[in-house]
């Protein structure tokens, strides 16, 4: 026999379905923590708009997008079941290339529009900064 | 027809009224050709009994080979149409001087270059790329099908319900009147207040679904479906670019998504996102749309790159030179496609710094580009070359993509581009990489696998009839508008007061005309190879002396690509296994696991066409009912248990054993 079983053999996949997921399904502990963190994390925000506990506008923001980035996180630990190994380090890689890309857009829109803002409508960026 | 006022509204119709049906002739005659002609085809299914077949054999079928081929055909349908937009316009330019008004309004013409834009990028080259995709890439790395070959199918359908949309537009409203990529303000509800930006929205909505989901499907099957021996770098670099492709695909089409949401919200909720006043800022949109928009072009162009590779080795009976650096060449691409977005708009005024940065991020995107050409090039340079088709295409390509690629960096100049921006210089520039590169690289393609495809090769003669229309009527219909592009002439004008142009209008419209003679051979092309199909009938599998995995199956392959998965020691798998003469398994064959066909996609698709068409029309009731009609649908499909079935082993030996008689007749 030669070549041919070198070269060739009966496809390990061909009856059933793919059960080598190696990734875990998460578990109900892990769902329930999720979904508090979430719901917490969600809450908060929302607490921060209606009460107007931070005086300043500009720092309610960022408090509000820092809350989002980490539902993120959470988002992607929890209900994702997103790790360093499962999946060859695929997700990992996937999750590394995202990243990059969200930032990249972002961070250039800002830049982009900021650089607009100030060269094409210098009144306006004047305005924004007397605004309270 | 300036400014009809269109403000009927009915609970039961919505916007639909009989002002809705075009009244203008071109437009009336061209809708009663196009319905005798459908009424022709549907005659002709119905007499010859053959739309059972089409459904059971191809509208359900999950194999993704019929999908793939299934594209091609919707591609090449909307390109047809993508043309006729395309002459009109050029006959239009050519006479619009001196007073002369041409023949077509300021309504319609705005209409026809929006539609020739987006149907050409969405709706010709997208399907022409994904189909080549879906065809070539389970057969190049072993696999039996793609990792989910119903959501395979549902995608294609998505495709073409969108394609429908924007066929729809035609007869039934009008289309967007602002450009491809409609560019608030003027696609915002103050000045395009009826159907046209709709249609768009809609149509690229739902299509944008089919895209991202067979993107992801490709990214699975690509990186989960690999042959065994076949690590990353043994990957054909075909499938290497098909999977640098889907990721850029999945990474950019949310962006796109995002946008015409937010165009949508502005449109039909009076949110203020991209208005000019309550804080709205129209520039953010142009921001966001290219941040999509330019990956797009190298969504479009990359898998085509992997065609020529696959050409230019099997045509040079050469390994490609520099696969490693193809590899990095083209992940170096697909990063760097996302950091050039601003110089589609170097002249909205971001300053030097921000240019700058952008002019040479864009310059240095042509160095990975070079490497490839070198690569080529260096292919084949002492290789055995046969100029069959796919590699006179690909030479052609060569030749008209560097022309190309040299005015792209001489855009990327910031100062230069204030000069050329929005210039006929540009369209030409456009054209000249998308004509080149993709269009080039897909008639490569069609003619490289549709052996593969169908058993059978394309005939030579009509191929080189539409090869020489092709390339000649590019230069006549492409180099003069680079001509006015430098003389200052913009884009998208009507009427022109400037008598000494009209020449160079005069040479492009004579271009389009050969460029049309070229598709016409094209057609008759296909044509005499399935009739001649006994002359030209390739029983081997392998009629160019493949390299890669494809080639070693019967052609068309069987539904299960593999009955014994293929084992690879080497970059080009079947080239090494030709060499150490691996002999075709005849024996120990088992039942094969495989998906069946489902109705699924078409239904779901269908529903969703009608919630665009409801949507664009504001029939509120019938939108609400397709959406409740896709949800319920998708939730019962869930419960459909019996989606697979086993082949027998019986009829495995059967088609094995026919291939075998085959083979021993074709002395192979």
């Amino acid at each position: 026999m030669s070549a041919a079983d070198h070269h060739a053999h009966p496809n390990p996949h061909a009856d059933g379905h793919h059960d080598d997921h190696e990734g875990n399904h998460g578990s109900l502990r892990d769902y329930l923590i999720g979904f508090i963190l979430s719901a917490v994390l969600t809450a908060i925000p929302f607490w921060l708009v209606m009460s107007g506990a931070i005086a300043d506008k500009q720092a309610t923001a960022l408090v509000i997008v820092a809350f989002a980035v980490v539902q993120i996180v959470v988002h992607m630990i929890y209900f994702l079941h997103m790790n360093t190994k499962s999946e060859n380090g695929w997700t990992v890689m996937a999750l590394i290339f995202t990243i990059i890309i969200v930032g990249i857009a972002l961070s250039g829109s800002l830049w982009v529009m900021y650089h607009l803002n100030h060269n094409m409508m210098p009144m306006m960026s004047h305005d924004m900064g007397q605004v309270p | 027809m300036e400014s009809v006022v269109h403000n009927h509204w009915s609970p039961l119709l919505g916007r639909l009224w009989w002002d809705a049906v075009p009244t203008e002739p071109i437009v009336l005659v061209t809708f009663v050709v196009v319905a005798i002609g459908g009424a022709a085809v549907l005659g002709a299914l119905t007499y010859f009994r053959l739309w059972g077949y089409l459904w059971k054999e191809w509208f359900t079928s999950v194999d993704h080979k019929k999908i793939g081929i299934m594209y091609m055909v919707l591609g090449l349908i909307m390109f047809a149409r993508g043309f006729a937009d395309a002459i009109m316009m050029r006959l239009q330019q050519a006479m619009a001087f001196g007073g002369n008004e041409g023949y077509l309004n300021a309504h319609h013409y705005d209409q026809i270059f929006t539609a020739h834009g987006v149907i050409m990028i969405f709706f010709a080259a997208m399907p022409f790329v994904t189909g080549l995709m879906n065809y070539v890439v389970p057969l190049q790395i072993g696999a039996r099908d793609v990792s989910f070959p119903f959501l395979n199918n549902f995608s294609f359908w998505m495709t073409a319900s969108g394609a429908a949309l924007v066929m729809t537009s035609l007869f039934l409203g009008e289309f967007g009147q602002t450009g491809w990529l409609a560019y608030p303000p003027l696609s915002n509800l103050a000045y395009s207040p009826w159907v046209g930006v709709d249609y768009w929205i809609w149509s690229l909505q739902v299509a944008g679904v089919g895209t991202l989901l067979s993107g992801v499907n490709l990214i699975a099957t690509i990186v989960k479906m690999r042959a065994p021996g076949m690590t990353m770098m043994r990957m054909p670099v075909f499938t290497w670019t098909a999977l640098c492709t889907n990721i850029l695909i999945v990474a950019a089409f949310p962006v796109l998504t995002a946008v015409l949401c937010m165009l949508s919200l502005d449109r039909y909720l009076g949110f203020n996102f991209f208005t000019n006043d309550f804080g709205g800022n129209a520039m953010m949109y142009v921001n966001l749309i290219w941040i999509w928009g330019h990956p797009e072009v190298y969504i479009l162009i990359l898998p085509l790159f992997g065609v020529f590779s696959e050409v230019t080795a099997t045509f040079s009976g050469k390994r490609l030179f520099g696969y490693t650096s193809m590899v990095y060449a083209t992940m170096v691409i697909t990063i760097l496609s996302y950091i050039v977005w601003l110089h589609h708009f170097f002249t909205m005024g971001s300053g030097a710094s921000v240019n700058s940065f952008f002019g040479i991020t864009t310059m240095v995107i042509s160095i990975p580009t070079g490497a490839k050409l070198f690569n080529w090039l260096f292919t084949m340079y002492r290789g055995r070359i046969r100029f069959e088709l796919p590699m006179m295409w690909t030479v052609a390509f060569m030749l008209t993509f560097t022309i190309g690629g040299m005015t792209g960096v001489l855009l990327a100049v910031p100062p230069a581009d204030f000069v050329l921006h929005n210039s006929l210089f540009l369209i030409a520039h456009f054209h000249n990489v998308i004509i080149g590169g993709v269009v080039f690289g897909t008639f490569a393609g069609i003619n490289y696998w549709w052996p593969k495809a169908f058993g059978y090769k394309l005939d030579p003669f009509w191929g080189k009839v539409s090869f020489w229309s092709w390339v000649v009527g590019f230069y006549l219909a492409f180099m003069p508008l680079y001509v006015l592009g430098l003389m200052g002439v913009t884009r998208r004008m009507r009427v022109f007061d400037d008598p000494s142009l009209q020449i160079w209008f005069v040479i492009a419209a004579i271009g389009a005309a050969l460029i049309a003679v070229g598709i016409a051979a094209m057609f008759v092309q296909f044509g005499v190879s399935i009739m001649k199909r006994d002359q030209l009938r390739d029983e081997t599998g392998d009629p160019w002396g493949g390299r890669t995995l494809e080639w070693s199956t019967s052609s068309p392959p069987p539904a299960y690509n593999f009955a014994v998965t293929p084992i690879v020691h080497d970059i080009d798998a079947w080239e090494d296994m030709k060499r150490c003469g691996v002999q075709r398994p005849t024996s120990g064959f088992r039942p094969i696991h495989m998906p069946k066909n489902t109705a699924t996609g078409v239904v779901l698709a269908g529903l969703s066409a009608v919630l665009g068409f409801a949507m664009i029309w504001y029939i509120w009731w019938l939108a609400a009912a397709a959406f409740a009609g896709i949800l319920g649908y998708a939730i019962a499909h869930t419960f459909n248990y019996k989606r697979d079935y086993h082949l027998p082993a019986q009829t495995v030996v059967e088609t094995e054993d026919a291939r075998t008689r085959q083979l021993a007749a074709a002395g192979a």
